[in-house]
């Protein structure tokens, strides 16, 4: 029996990740150095793991109101006062999601009408794309480029907008690019935003790893707070992946609608997630804080190393990512990821996995030892040489 | 921080080679570095942290010290007296109810009690002594004896 034809044309329609591809060739291989990995290399610190013990000692098995715990709520509210200068309300401005994948979800469904249209960044994050069209919606992807960083600049929004744009998606600092906007950069996409009337959906889950300068939130911009929707998670800064947990902040009114999804498909993030989380805010920042130095001395090696084989890479402001040119080999990213793979056994993902305009970069993640980093760029400049000679 | 003792503390494990290449220095810079560490007195030697079955290893006591404090000096020349010994690993000054906390090994249980009966309770100032014997190691300077529920599977690719 044919069961394909029961599946809705939509997904049908829906392209598989280009990271999915990748692993299946990565998964059969051994002895690899990856480089292809978006998640912190440390394990969640000790104290977070062991609050949720605790929490599960305790009795801690039960479902939680639809819009989280309340203490979590208090708690993100005076995490984002103090660190972000923005301030949502504890009752009604904040709503706990299985991760900012979730978050992301409901707040394309919440928002988008069939042919409504969504603009957003690229290369970015493997969903968004996919996430728009499941929810029906038209995608618009912006390009960012090399010679800005990959910052996203209004000049670029200004030529890829057309009328219907409703939402603009920021992923910023950026999965894949690392690259991140600078006050200045973020005040003219606002007016941008204001001047189109477009809501901004603001994923900044690598906020707290920024490198150089400040992390400025889009939200805490004049006139903004109330046409951004904040999105942020636990899992990049406090390595808490697996533990699928993260936030939505925005006007009441959203927030709301989104809690309408949010109650009808997952009622509540896992509780035990959530008690982790409270500890992680209250009293995870000099973990954090270690981590993220560790980030940043890696990435100086990496993006020098990188550059020194010829891979021409810019600094990554923020993020665990760099985003390396792979255009001196004379291959494309796709070739060569497969190519220093097969020889070499280093895992990169090619860049085009993250939208068209990826194309001729690959991600290295350096979210991993001094040992393996240092190894994966002597491998990669072995290879490097091979093409060149 | 010193560049290099920040990524000693960070990662132990790597050569001097190694080092240079992560923190951009020649491999002479890394060891003027270390030479300058050690130097200061900030950087006292090298040590491997081991974990040896308890039946192998040697035997190793806590003990709890009091002494009497000298005019001038308090507890420090008693201290530094004590701490010579090559059974002594290591040597606090403590507040609360006694004064020097003494980590103690020897090869057998027989040798520890006797540097203890022996040496260290006839120092004349030292009042009184309470051995503590370790039955069991669950961590070693930062390191958890038991590694095995450490090893966790990542993907190997991830968005």
């Amino acid at each position: 029996m044919d069961t394909t034809r029961y599946i809705a044309r939509h997904v049908v329609d829906l392209p598989r990740s280009g990271i999915r591809d990748f692993f299946e060739i990565v998964s059969k291989m051994q002895d690899v150095i990856s480089l292809g990995i978006g998640e912190p290399d440390f394990d969640t610190p000790w104290h977070i793991r062991e609050a949720a013990i605790y929490a599960l000692e305790k009795g801690k098995t039960h479902y939680t109101s639809n819009l989280g715990l309340i203490e979590l709520r208090r708690s993100i509210h005076r995490y984002l006062e103090r660190h972000f200068g923005i301030s949502y309300r504890p009752e009604d401005e904040i709503l706990v999601t299985v991760g900012v994948s979730e978050a992301l979800d409901i707040a394309f469904r919440a928002l988008v009408n069939p042919g409504d249209k969504v603009m957003f960044h690229q290369p970015c994050y493997v969903s968004y794309h996919p996430s728009i069209t499941l929810t029906h919606g038209k995608a618009v992807p912006v390009p960012t480029f090399a010679k800005d960083n990959f910052a996203l600049t209004a000049e670029a929004l200004e030529k890829a907008w057309e009328p219907g744009c409703k939402l603009l998606v920021l992923n910023l600092p950026c999965n894949p690019t690392g690259g991140t906007c600078t006050r200045a950069q973020l005040e003219a996409i606002a007016k941008f935003a204001i001047e189109k009337d477009l809501l901004v959906l603001s994923d900044e889950i690598y906020a707290e790893l920024t490198f150089d300068g400040e992390h400025v939130s889009i939200a805490s911009l004049p006139g903004m707070k109330d046409r951004t929707i904040f999105l942020h998670g636990f899992s990049k800064a406090f390595a808490m992946t697996g533990w699928r947990i993260g936030y939505a902040c925005g006007p009441a009114a959203l927030v709301e609608a989104m809690m309408k999804v949010h109650q009808y498909s997952m009622m509540c993030a896992s509780i035990i997630s959530q008690e982790a989380a409270i500890e992680a805010l209250e009293r995870g920042s000099d973990g954090m804080k270690a981590m993220r130095d560790q980030y940043h001395r890696r990435r100086d090696f990496i993006v020098r190393r990188l550059n020194e084989i010829g891979l021409k890479c810019h600094v990554p402001r923020g993020s665990f990512y760099a985003f390396p040119s792979v255009e001196v080999t004379g291959m494309n990213e796709k070739d060569f990821a497969v190519g220093l793979l097969k020889a070499e056994r280093v895992a990169m993902v090619p860049g085009s996995a993250f939208g068209a305009n990826g194309a001729g970069f690959c991600r290295a993640c350096f979210a991993t030892s001094y040992e393996h980093l240092i190894e994966a760029a002597n491998r990669i400049e072995r290879y490097v040489s091979k093409l060149k000679a | 921080m010193n560049p290099v003792l920040k990524l000693l503390l960070e990662s132990g494990g790597l050569s001097t080679a190694e080092m240079a290449q992560v923190l951009n220095l020649s491999e002479a810079e890394v060891n003027r570095h270390l030479d300058q560490l050690r130097k200061d007195g900030v950087l006292l030697g090298w040590r491997p942290v081991l974990n040896i079955p308890e039946e192998d290893g040697a035997v190793r006591a806590v003990i709890e010290v009091r002494l009497t404090p000298e005019r001038g000096g308090g507890f420090n020349r008693l201290a530094e007296r004590i701490s010579r010994f090559d059974e002594v690993e290591s040597c606090y000054l403590m507040s609360g109810g006694y004064d020097l906390l003494v980590f103690v090994s020897g090869s057998s249980l027989q040798k520890v009690a006797a540097f203890v009966s022996e040496k260290l309770s006839t120092l004349e100032g030292v009042l009184s002594t309470a051995t503590h014997f370790l039955l069991r190691t669950y961590k070693e300077q930062g390191f958890l004896m038991d590694t095995r529920a450490e090893d966790n599977e990542r993907l190997k690719v991830s968005p």
